[in-house]
C-alpha cells in the first residue's frame, strides 16, 4: 500500500513524515511528493497544512493540475484522504484569514478567527486539549473519548452539515477538530505532535 | 479544557546537554537525544532545545540533534538560540523542529519575526525574551544575557507580538538559576498585556514555584534542573499541579 504525503511548499511537514513513517514501518511505502501521478495512483493521500490558509491555498494552487488531481482521488475516487490544520480547513468553501480566499470545497462552511471574547482566551490556541467525540469515525478506533491531543491554531473550521463532525473541543466554544464525510476525514489538532495517542490516529488511517 | 502546559528545557552545546547556572559554570551531563526521549516518554507537553553558546560557536551539531530527536519524540519540540535569519528558521524546521524561538536577532531587527511569522505561520514562531530589573521595569538583554539594550521588555513584548511571534517565552535573568521562583511580577505584566500565549523561564526550585507560575497568567512553565537533575519527575510535578485544581495532561 501506499500513502502520501501532499509535499506542496504548506510549511514544515517534517514532524508529520516522521510520524508517518514511524507508524509504516515496512507494512506500508510513505512518499512525500507533489508528483500528480504518484498522488493519482496512491492508495490513501494525506494533507498538511502550515501557515494560512490563504498561503496553503495559493501554495496548492502553485502547482499545475494538483487540485484537480486531488479533487478527482477525493471526490470522484472517493479514496480516503486526510487533512491535518490548515489541511483540514482548505476542504471548506471559503476562509477568512488574512483575505477572504476560496477553499477546495469539499464539505460546506466557512473558516474564521476563533472567538477570544475580548481577550480572555489566548490565541493561537496552543497546548493540549481534550477532545469531545461526538459520533463514531473510523479513525477514533480504540481512542478514548476525552484523549488529550495536540492543538496550535487560531481560525476554526464551522462546517454547514453538523452531521460531518466526528469531535469537538472546548475553547471558548465548542470548536470543531475532527470531521468524517464519507472518504474524507480531517483532524484540526495534530496527531503527528500528539504523542501515542495521535500515532494511533495515524495508524487507524494507514490501516483503513 | 486547555490544558496548562510543562516544558522541560534541554541547554545543550555542542550536540550535548548541559545546564548553566547564572549562564556560566556548565556541567556536561546527557545525550539531548535520549534525554528527550525520556522526558517525552514521562508525560512532558513538549521539549525545549536551547543551543546555548550557538551565537558564537559552530552550530552545526544543533541541526544533527533536531533531526535525530524529531524521529523518536512525538511532542512539540522548540529550538532555540543563535538564530539569526529566516534562512536558520527554515534549516530547523526541515530538521523536524515545530517551533524556532528567536532572541538576538528578534532584537536587532524585527522583521524576522515579521517575515517568518508569514512564511512559515505564527504558530512555529517563539520570541524569547531574556529580561533583568532595572530602574524602570525591566530591559531585555540579548546574546544569551550578556549584552544590555535599554529596551524595555513590556515594550519589546507588546512589539513582538505585532510583528506575528504565536508565542513568549520569557526568562527573568534575575531569577535564572537561583531555584527561587518565577520572577512573578515580570510574567503577570506581560501575561496580561498581550493577547499569546506567554511561557514563564528562569529560577524554577520547587513544584510551587510551577504552580505559582502558572497562577501569574502563563499558559506553560519552562523548567530545567529540577528534572534534569532528577528533584522532580515531569509526572511528579503534574500531579501536583493538578492537586492544586491546575489543569494539566495526565
Amino acid at each position: 500500500m501506499n500513502v502520501t504525503i501532499v509535499d506542496y511548499n504548506s510549511g514544515n511537514i517534517s514532524s508529520v513524515i516522521n510520524s508517518f513513517t514511524e507508524v509504516a514501518k515496512d507494512k506500508v511505502n510513505i512518499e512525500i511528493t507533489s508528483d500528480l501521478n504518484k498522488i493519482k495512483s496512491s492508495d490513501k493521500v494525506v494533507l498538511p497544512g502550515q501557515g494560512s490558509f490563504k498561503s496553503c491555498v495559493d501554495a496548492l494552487n502553485n502547482i499545475n493540475g494538483l487540485v484537480d488531481t486531488l479533487n478527482e482521488f477525493a471526490t470522484n475516487n472517493k479514496k480516503p484522504l486526510l487533512g491535518i490544520c490548515v489541511g483540514l480547513q482548505m476542504f471548506a468553501d471559503i476562509g477568512y484569514e488574512e483575505t477572504e480566499t476560496k477553499g477546495l470545497g469539499w464539505i460546506s462552511g466557512k473558516v474564521s478567527k476563533i472567538d477570544n471574547k475580548n481577550g480572555k482566551y489566548k490565541l493561537p490556541h496552543i497546548g493540549w486539549n481534550q477532545i469531545n467525540i461526538v459520533k463514531d469515525s473510523k479513525i477514533f478506533k480504540d481512542i478514548e473519548n476525552n484523549s488529550h491531543m495536540y492543538f496550535v491554531h487560531s481560525y476554526e473550521f464551522i462546517p454547514e452539515d453538523k452531521n460531518v463532525i466526528s469531535a469537538t473541543i472546548d475553547y471558548s466554544s465548542n470548536i470543531v477538530c475532527s470531521v468524517e464525510k464519507e472518504n474524507i476525514f480531517g483532524t484540526q489538532f495534530h496527531p503527528e505532535k500528539s504523542d501515542k495517542t495521535g500515532l494511533k490516529i495515524i495508524d487507524n488511517f494507514i490501516s483503513l | 479544557m486547555l490544558k496548562n502546559r510543562i516544558i522541560p528545557c534541554l541547554d545543550v552545546k555542542n550536540g550535548r546537554v548541559v545546564k548553566g547556572i547564572n549562564f556560566v559554570d556548565l556541567k556536561d551531563a546527557g545525550d539531548p537525544v535520549e534525554q528527550a526521549k525520556i522526558y517525552s516518554d514521562s508525560g512532558a507537553d513538549e521539549i525545549c532545545f536551547l543551543d546555548i553558546t550557538a551565537s558564537n560557536e559552530n552550530r552545526d551539531t544543533i541541526y544533527d540533534v533536531v533531526k535525530k530527536t524529531s524521529k523518536k519524540c512525538f511532542v512539540p519540540l522548540t529550538v532555540g538560540g543563535g538564530v539569526r535569519s529566516v534562512d536558520d528558521i527554515n534549516k530547523l524546521l526541515n530538521c523536524g523542529a515545530d517551533k524556532v524561538s528567536i532572541n538576538t536577532a528578534a532584537v536587532q531587527n524585527a522583521k524576522v519575526v515579521e517575515d517568518s511569522s508569514r512564511k512559515f505561520g505564527s504558530q512555529c514562531i517563539v520570541v524569547a525574551i531574556d529580561a533583568k530589573i532595572n530602574n524602570d521595569g525591566w530591559e531585555i538583554f540579548t546574546h544569551g544575557g550578556r549584552n544590555s539594550t535599554g529596551i524595555n521588555a513590556l515594550e519589546f513584548a507588546s512589539k513582538m507580538e505585532k510583528c506575528g511571534a504565536g508565542e513568549l517565552l520569557v526568562t527573568s535573568m534575575d531569577k535564572d538559576g537561583t531555584q527561587s521562583g518565577y520572577d512573578i511580577e515580570l510574567m503577570k505584566k506581560i501575561s496580561t498585556m498581550v493577547n499569546i500565549p506567554v511561557i514563564a523561564s528562569g529560577g524554577v526550585g520547587t513544584l510551587d514555584h510551577l504552580v505559582d507560575g502558572i497562577n501569574s497568567g502563563a499558559s506553560a512553565v519552562l523548567a530545567a534542573s529540577i528534572f534534569h537533575y532528577g528533584t522532580y519527575s515531569i509526572s511528579e510535578a503534574k500531579q501536583y499541579l493538578a492537586s492544586k485544581d491546575i489543569p494539566v495532561r495526565i
